[in-house]
């Protein structure tokens, strides 16, 4: 799964997620690792991994799986 | 008999392959330090050695973290120490979800299940989780349970025995010169000392590293050699995968060539062991490095996710096993 675009990058949780160049290393990242920043509030999300998936949960805006 | 152009290889050839024992701390070393056109006589050699002393089974374990994150420790390769500004929350896995990963596992073929917690020690909340864990998976699923807790007790080892926890993971982590360099919350020695009352306890000992913090190749190949003394059950073997916030969150991924050569330098210096690929194999080696290793004295993998970052598909590495003619131990053959 490759980054989310939003307002924020759910793995720097940096703004202008669709900004190719700064979050390249971001979305080849993300190739092995969960999202962590929720993308339209940037709260650090709570992400449960287990060996099949992935849960992220943001307080306000809900959870997204694998 | 000398068979290469490679005097190490040659004698490791006899001291390991033939005799069984592990090859010395100065050989060891200059493995690591081998030039890249006698990595692949290297990784045939350690292959020989695993078929010869493991045979040609290979061990698949599944991992789970119980709770995440906010650890008290500063490892300083770790995204879940609440010490760094690392993006990793705190978070307990519940039962239920334990179990069902467990069962997932285990419908991979698994024959090992590891309950990991990012503590410093178990207190008796942790404990009291473990026990109600480990029966609810005992109840649901045939597979081994192991824990991997942090720096126990002697009571805390007794008790985890009486849940019928088979193997007990502690990382050394590192060589003992290297490791204040990478913790310095707690040391080397108290982590020794948790690894002998799990040895004399009867569980099994898990014990290995992570290889690419810094240290030197003198100080891997001290870190191979403190192993082989401790004569662990299994060696993960880990390479550094660099996360962010941490104090080691822009040390350079390192070189394939280097996990290479210390995955069959950790063979030869550890011929009986079940030597198991762990994390950052996929960012270090890629896809053809995990054929590589499988053929170069790795016989044994964590599938599919890690604790806190993702790995291959579970099918990706079974499939490589089939292929390669290297059955899955059966649950049967490990207790």
């Amino acid at each position: 799964m490759s980054a989310a675009v939003g307002t924020y990058c759910d793995r720097c949780g940096q703004a202008d997620p669709a900004d190719a160049a700064a979050h390249a290393g971001c979305r080849a990242a993300r190739e092995l690792e969960p999202p962590r920043y929720c993308t339209h509030c940037r709260r650090r999300m709570k992400v449960q991994v287990v060996p099949t998936g992935w849960t992220a949960s943001c307080v306000e805006h809900g959870s997204l799986s694998s | 008999m000398p068979t290469s152009e490679v005097p190490v290889l040659d004698r490791a050839r006899t001291r390991v392959l033939e005799e069984g024992l592990g090859l010395e701390e100065a050989d060891i070393l200059e493995v690591l330090r081998l030039p890249d056109e006698h990595i692949p006589a290297a990784l045939q050699l350690a292959h020989e050695v695993r078929m010869r002393w493991c045979g040609p089974e290979v061990e698949v374990e599944g991992i789970v973290s119980l709770k995440t994150g906010g650890c008290p420790e500063d490892c300083h390769f770790c995204s879940q120490s609440g010490l760094f500004s690392s993006p990793v929350r705190s978070v307990w896995l519940d039962i239920p979800s334990l179990v069902k990963a467990a069962q997932q596992t285990a419908a991979t073929g698994a024959s090992e299940f590891c309950i990991v917690a990012a503590v410093r020690g178990p207190d008796a909340k942790l404990m009291q989780q473990m026990r109600d864990g480990v029966k609810a998976i005992k109840e649901a699923v045939d597979i081994n349970v192991a824990a991997s807790l942090g720096m126990l007790s002697q009571e805390q080892v007794d008790d985890l025995v009486d849940m019928g926890v088979h193997r007990y993971n502690h990382n050394l982590e590192t060589c003992r010169s290297y490791f204040p360099n990478v913790v310095t919350t707690h040391s080397w020695e108290e982590r020794w000392g948790t690894l002998k009352m799990v040895r004399d306890s009867g569980m099994e000992v898990c014990c290995g590293g992570i290889i690419g913090l810094g240290e030197t190749l003198e100080q891997r190949a001290e870190f191979a050699a403190q192993l082989a003394e401790l004569q662990p059950d299994e060696v993960p073997l880990n390479f550094l995968n660099p996360r962010p916030g941490t104090p080691l969150g822009d040390q350079p991924v390192m070189d394939p060539k280097d996990a290479l050569r210390a995955i069959a330098a950790f063979r030869l210096a550890l011929p009986r062991t079940i030597l198991r690929y762990a994390g950052g194999r996929e960012i270090t080696l890629g896809d053809l490095g995990t054929r590589e290793g499988l053929l170069g004295g790795i016989n044994a993998v964590i599938v599919g996710n890690y604790l806190t970052t993702l790995g291959r598909p579970a099918t990706s590495d079974l499939e490589l096993l089939q292929e390669l003619k290297m059955p899955v131990k059966a649950l049967s053959a490990t207790l």
